[in-house]
């Protein structure tokens, strides 16, 4: 007998919560940190005395701590934080799920607050020093920001496998429908159509405005318990059947043309993981929350996670398929990082709840299997999410 | 002084390369061992594990992998010259040397120098030092 337990089902997301999302909140990032783990423990009726895990993005802002103090947690037993920006969160939840399937913390609160104007929000317009770190084999040469990191791969990809901005204006414009039916979306009053799309004004062509996520302040929060626990909580649970994160070889983060094929990234190691111990697959994914700080990531996801083959995910957006209610697969369903809020993807961990809930303004029916995936094009990491225990 | 971003040049793994650009030659870090190149450069050989290494002289010459013209909001010093276009090329001596550049019309050519519509991936390239501040760039200018 194997001695791996893997992850399956043996924990669940159980309380959620989250502050309003939009430009210019008045309270602080600590305000917003502390609101949203407040919400989470009020959802599923758990005392912040119990709290004994935390797990957060190495970039938050706010210290755990701090956090603590606020909030009135007890002894933490358990804390961890993950790495490289968007890729994180469902790394985090992942490593939430792992302290609590180990006995380590009985019950986690993961979360991510994030205020656009915070210096730690834009981290390529330090100028201060020299160049010491990887950039230097990029930034001289004006390859500034993530969205000319990300374009420049597009246009590789548009040249190999024949997309076009059509392609990429599926992707915007399914989200934003999604976004308009979401009353919480920054995006929810404001449509998009694909004249607007065309044209508007370049960022780093290929990409356009609307190729980019948007800018928000918001926080959020999730509390994962054991699924024995679970049962006793007023919230259905959504059982964390499997997690995963992955960096490949040879891989250079958003940078990453270095290698045999930089058009595989990260996406295919964590899927590696993802699938390897789940007893469902692509197929059966009713509805997915893919990281979009840029529509090129969609593509490069769907590939990925094995919707369909490498230099297909352009094609796969054809024909509606992302949108809700009739897509093959309706992908972020809130509006996503591109037009509900773009809080580093943790709004996406939520809205995969929300949809085993069943309490999605985009509610796919029967969605029993939910797949939430963070940055592609950094170090990685994806969760599946779903409604019953295995047997 | 320049506004544009530029390196540490004195750093012991990445130096040598600058001042290769300094002198007007390319240098690519060549592991002794297993005679393979690695780019960016890194302390040991992810083949043989080897901490060997020279920084040998190459051709020079490449061919465009792919292209993006980054537009404003940037930094006040690229917002003044754009759009512009930023390359990848790979090097003729291994398509996974892939550096990132500019074409330009020649080394002291601004960045904006030629029209970024008409750079085209496939296209074949040479390298230029173009002098930035206190440093030497490697740019392309079309072979």
């Amino acid at each position: 007998m194997s001695s791996v337990t893997p992850l399956k089902d043996r924990t669940a997301i159980v309380g959620i919560g989250q502050t309003a999302f939009g430009k210019g909140l008045e309270d602080s990032e600590l305000s917003l940190a502390c609101q949203a783990v407040s919400m989470a423990l009020d959802d599923c009726g758990i005392a912040p005395s119990e709290v004994d895990g935390l797990a957060s993005f190495t970039m938050e802002p706010n210290r755990e701590v701090e956090v603590a103090r606020s909030v009135g947690l007890g002894d933490i037993t358990w804390f961890s934080q993950v790495g490289y920006g968007g890729g994180a969160g469902c790394g985090v939840i992942t490593q939430a799920a792992m302290a609590v399937a180990t006995g380590q913390a009985e019950v986690v609160v993961a979360w991510r607050a994030r205020k656009r104007a915070s210096k730690a929000s834009r981290p390529w317009a330090n100028v201060a020093q020299r160049i010491e770190d990887n950039g230097m084999w990029s930034r001289p040469w004006g390859l500034l920001r993530p969205v000319d990191e990300i374009a420049i791969l597009m246009r590789r990809y548009m040249h190999e496998f024949g997309a076009t901005r059509d392609h990429l204006a599926n992707v915007a414009l399914a989200f934003r429908k999604h976004a308009n039916n979401n009353p919480a979306a920054t995006m929810h009053a404001k449509t998009l159509t694909r004249e607007q799309y065309m044209e508007a004004r370049w960022i780093s062509e290929p990409l356009c405005l609307f190729d980019n996520c948007l800018e928000t302040d918001g926080a959020l929060a999730a509390v994962i318990v054991s699924a024995e626990r679970a049962k006793d909580l007023p919230q259905a649970p959504a059982f964390i059947h499997a997690g995963a994160q992955g960096i490949p070889p040879q891989h250079n983060t958003m940078t990453n043309y270095f290698n045999d094929d930089p058009l595989m990234g990260p996406s295919w190691a964590a899927a590696k993981q993802l699938w390897k111990y789940a007893d469902v697959g692509p197929d059966d994914v009713k509805v997915a929350q893919l990281y979009d700080a840029f529509s090129p990531l969609i593509p490069l996801s769907l590939e990925g996670y094995g919707f369909c083959g490498r230099g297909e995910g352009a094609a796969f957006t054809e024909d509606g398929a992302l949108e809700w209610p009739n897509g093959r697969l309706p992908t972020n369903t809130s509006g996503g990082g591109m037009s509900e809020a773009y809080v580093h993807g943790f709004n996406l961990v939520l809205e995969g709840v929300k949809q085993i809930r069943g309490t999605s303004t985009n509610q796919v029916a029967d969605a029993d299997v939910s797949l939430v995936t963070s940055g592609e094009g950094v170090p990685t990491s994806a969760l599946l999410l779903t409604k019953e225990r295995a047997a | 002084m320049t506004d544009f971003l530029l390196p540490v040049d004195d750093d012991e793994l990445t130096g040598p390369f600058w001042a290769g650009c300094a002198r007007g030659e390319l240098l690519m870090q060549r592991f002794t061992e297993s005679g393979r190149y690695c780019w960016p450069p890194r302390p040991m050989d992810p083949t043989t594990r080897s901490l060997d290494y020279e920084w040998v002289p190459v051709s020079g010459t490449g061919t465009v992998w792919s292209v993006t013209i980054p537009h404003p909001p940037l930094l006040p010093a690229y917002s003044e010259v754009a759009p512009y276009n930023v390359v990848i090329v790979e090097l003729a001596e291994d398509p996974n040397l892939r550096m990132v550049g500019n074409v330009v019309e020649s080394a002291d050519a601004p960045l904006n120098s030629i029209d970024p519509h008409s750079v085209q991936i496939g296209e074949a390239v040479q390298v230029v030092f173009s002098p930035v501040g206190d440093m030497f760039l490697p740019r392309w200018v079309r072979a």
